[in-house]
């Protein structure tokens, strides 16, 4: 059966840790990072890969633009 | 069949979204959480999908987004606290076959320039006004904006808005409907991916019916000021669904008649 | 030889706008220089030359589309009288910050508030002082004819774009609403070119351009305002224009400008009949003023009278500018009065020569 697989990239420097993506996620792959970037914020990060569709949602509310989003189908 | 490993997944090919090559790589000044920055990549993005870098002229007066340019690679002017839609129509006037926006604050739009904004509108300027309403000064640290819902607090109403004492708040977007110069009026959010998605629509068609020189193109997109609003972002973007969206309806307010 | 033409000051303004190549105007009725946008849109300069001609719904739209203009590198303009002026202020510092060229023609009548709608020459220290906030100039040009008031438009389109600094021509009604022949320039078309610095949309082969007079970092705030008195510098140094009349034997010396100007003219000769050697000094840049040549006078003449319709506001110039050396007074009317020639001659007696 096809199934879609995703992945998300942070551009963890960016991120502000504002968790809009972490809510905008239907599938709870975003977790954020205990650690924080050089500015303070702890930044999100996929906790659950497996799970992540590539649906972009999160990349889409992001207002800092910081998420990139790949998907593959696989069989 | 073996998993797919994340490395095979993160490959060039398979990229599906990343920000726009129209927003530059300054890190945006905004708060954590706020809709400037969502509502700037949106409209980069129809820029960049509708090839208008070369033709596009944006104003950002003073507020928040005042430093938009930083952001936005494409020729920009900084204007006047709500003087926006005086510069645009002069820089659409002498030079009618570019793409002219501006992107104008509630403060901006809907107090001091209310009319630069109701007369460029009127006069059917063809420029696309981008109007977010967070309904409160952002830049000036969350003073009480013509869009302040009633007894919603701001630092200039610390009790609440009492529309008695302070008037009530103004829908400019409904009056702008009603002029006979706009030619698509709409009011959209930011707030959750859906409303991202329609709110991306309505830009592109903003921006894409300024080509047919039939009038103003208006968009107001409901925001949050999570610094302001004194919350999180996340509850920020509840709370402009419980108490701002009823107040302020989300949808096309006027459409062209095809 | 040009076309000549009997023409009001106002209407000289418009037509050499269109001959000048503008490329907008933009403004809003006053007395007294409605005639300019008047007589532009009864010239359809749209049909003319291509000019946008457009009447704003408030002074303080007109300046900021003049600003929007002159950020794509466009010949714009915009004319007003004194209250006009006052609403203008923001936009111009706006203007000036970002280092715009545009003109700007005050028709000056007589204050403070509504005032009265006859001439004066009452907003002298707004033009040359500054006028809106900040530390910025407005090349100021002082027109006394109609001629002149054709005449400045060019010029004034000219120091605007070689500085990129707003000019303002600062007549005032009675100038604007006289008839006088004028020796019209010959036409020149519109521009074509593309400024490097306008906003024009950003094209592969360059940066995006970007207008603004914002900078929040102090050090480049404080070393943009050294870049902008520099430029102030070299326009002192380079565009100060005045015209002396009568003054090689003179022993004391008139300083006027515009209407104040032509009057003082008769008064030189009617007192020059009754022999006091009196020539006048007619400044024509306001700011950069023409302290030197004034100070150069000081050898010269035993004092100055400043005729201004006017509290009172060039003299102050003219002191700092002759240093104490000698005796300076003023003389003026307000209100929208013209003064006389007796008048300012038994005034250069009774507080110069006299005094
Ligand atoms: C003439 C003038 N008055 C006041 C200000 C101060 N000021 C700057 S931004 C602003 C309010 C901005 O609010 P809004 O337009 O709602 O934009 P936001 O910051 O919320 O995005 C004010 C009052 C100014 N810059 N200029
Ligand atoms: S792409 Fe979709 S599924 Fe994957 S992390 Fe983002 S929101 Fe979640
Ligand atoms: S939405 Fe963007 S900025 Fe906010 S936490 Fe997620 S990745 Fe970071
Ligand atoms: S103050 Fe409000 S509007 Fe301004 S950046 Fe912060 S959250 Fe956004």
């Amino acid at each position: 059966m096809a199934k879609v697989r995703g992945a998300i990239v942070v551009d963890t420097e960016r991120c502000k840790g504002c968790e809009l993506c972490v809510g905008a996620c239907p599938t709870d792959v975003i977790g954020m990072e205990e650690e924080v970037n050089s500015k303070g914020y702890h930044y999100a990060y996929m906790k659950n890969p497996e799970a992540c569709t590539g649906c972009v949602n999160c990349a889409i509310i992001c207002p800092d633009g910081v998420i990139s989003v790949y998907r593959v189908k696989t069989s | 069949m073996a998993e797919i490993t994340l490395d095979q997944i993160i490959q060039p090919e398979n990229l599906v979204y990343t920000k726009s090559r129209i927003m530059t790589d300054t890190v945006l000044h905004y708060c954590p959480g706020c809709g400037h920055g969502t509502a700037h990549r949106l409209l980069a993005e129809v820029i960049e999908e509708l090839d208008l870098q070369a033709d596009t002229i944006g104003v950002a007066p003073v507020g928040c987004s005042v430093l938009m340019y930083n952001y936005m690679d494409v020729d920009m002017q900084e204007a006047a606290h709500g003087r926006a839609p005086a510069l645009a129509t002069a820089i659409k006037r002498l030079m009618p076959e570019k793409f002219v926006f501006t992107y104008q604050g509630d403060g901006d739009l809907a107090a001091i320039g209310t009319a630069e904004t109701i007369h460029a509108c009127n006069r059917g300027e063809n420029i696309t006004i981008l109007f977010i309403n967070n309904g409160i000064y952002g830049m000036t640290g969350g003073q009480m904006a013509p869009t302040t819902l009633p007894d919603m607090k701001a630092s200039t109403c610390p009790y609440g808005r009492d529309v008695r004492m302070m008037g009530n708040p103004l829908k400019i977007t409904d009056i702008v409907a009603t002029l006979p110069g706009s030619y698509y009026v709409t009011r959209q959010s930011v707030h959750t991916p859906g409303n991202v998605r329609k709110a991306k629509k309505a830009i592109r068609k903003a921006v894409e019916y300024q080509k047919r020189n039939q009038g103003t193109c208006f968009v107001e997109i409901v925001s949050n000021c999570n610094s302001g609003w004194k919350m999180t972002p996340a509850d920020a973007n509840q709370w402009l669904e419980e108490n701002m969206l009823p107040f302020y309806p989300l949808g096309d307010l006027k459409v062209p008649e095809e | 030889m040009g076309e000549l033409r009997l023409m009001k000051g106002n209407e000289a303004v418009a037509e050499a706008a269109i001959r000048a190549g503008a490329d907008g105007y933009f403004g809003y009725p006053i007395t007294p220089q409605s005639e300019v946008m008047e007589y532009l849109m009864a010239e359809k300069p749209h049909e003319r030359t291509g000019m946008v001609v457009l009447q704003a719904e408030s002074e303080l739209a007109a300046i900021n589309m003049v600003y929007g203009g002159a950020a794509c590198g466009k010949k714009v303009m915009t004319s007003s009288s004194s209250p006009g002026i006052s609403l203008m202020q923001e936009g111009i510092s706006y203007i000036a910050g970002a280092e715009l060229p545009c003109l700007l023609v005050n028709v000056v009548r007589g204050g403070p508030g509504l005032g009265t709608i006859q001439p004066a020459q009452s907003d002298y220290f707004q033009a040359v002082k500054g006028g809106g906030h900040g530390d910025y100039r407005l090349i100021t040009l002082a027109p006394a004819s109609v001629q002149e008031m054709s005449d400045f438009v060019k010029l004034g389109f000219e120091l605007a774009f070689k500085y990129r600094n707003p000019v303002m021509i600062l007549s005032d009604g009675a100038i604007g609403q006289m008839m006088e022949k004028v020796e019209l320039f010959d036409p020149v078309p519109r521009s074509k070119e593309i400024l490097p610095w306008a906003t024009t949309g950003k094209t592969p082969d360059r940066e995006r351009n970007i207008i603004t007079s914002l900078d929040l970092d102090p050090k480049r705030q404080e070393d943009f305002n050294l870049k902008l008195q520099k430029k102030y510098g070299e326009i002192e140094e380079k565009e100060v224009r005045y015209e002396k009349i009568q003054c090689d034997d003179a022993e004391y010396l008139f300083v006027a400008y515009g209407t104040s100007s032509r009057v003082v003219q008769k008064a030189v000769q009617l007192a020059r009949s009754r022999g006091i050697k009196v020539g006048l000094f007619r400044p024509i840049t306001l700011w950069p003023f023409p302290s030197k040549e004034i100070f150069a006078m000081t050898g010269q003449v035993k004092g100055i009278l400043s005729v201004e319709m006017s509290a009172g506001q060039m003299v102050e110039d003219i002191r700092l500018a002759v240093k104490g050396k000698i005796k300076v007074d003023y003389y003026g009317r307000m209100g929208g009065i013209i003064p006389t020639p007796d008048e300012v001659v038994e005034m250069l007696e009774k507080k110069i020569i006299g005094g």
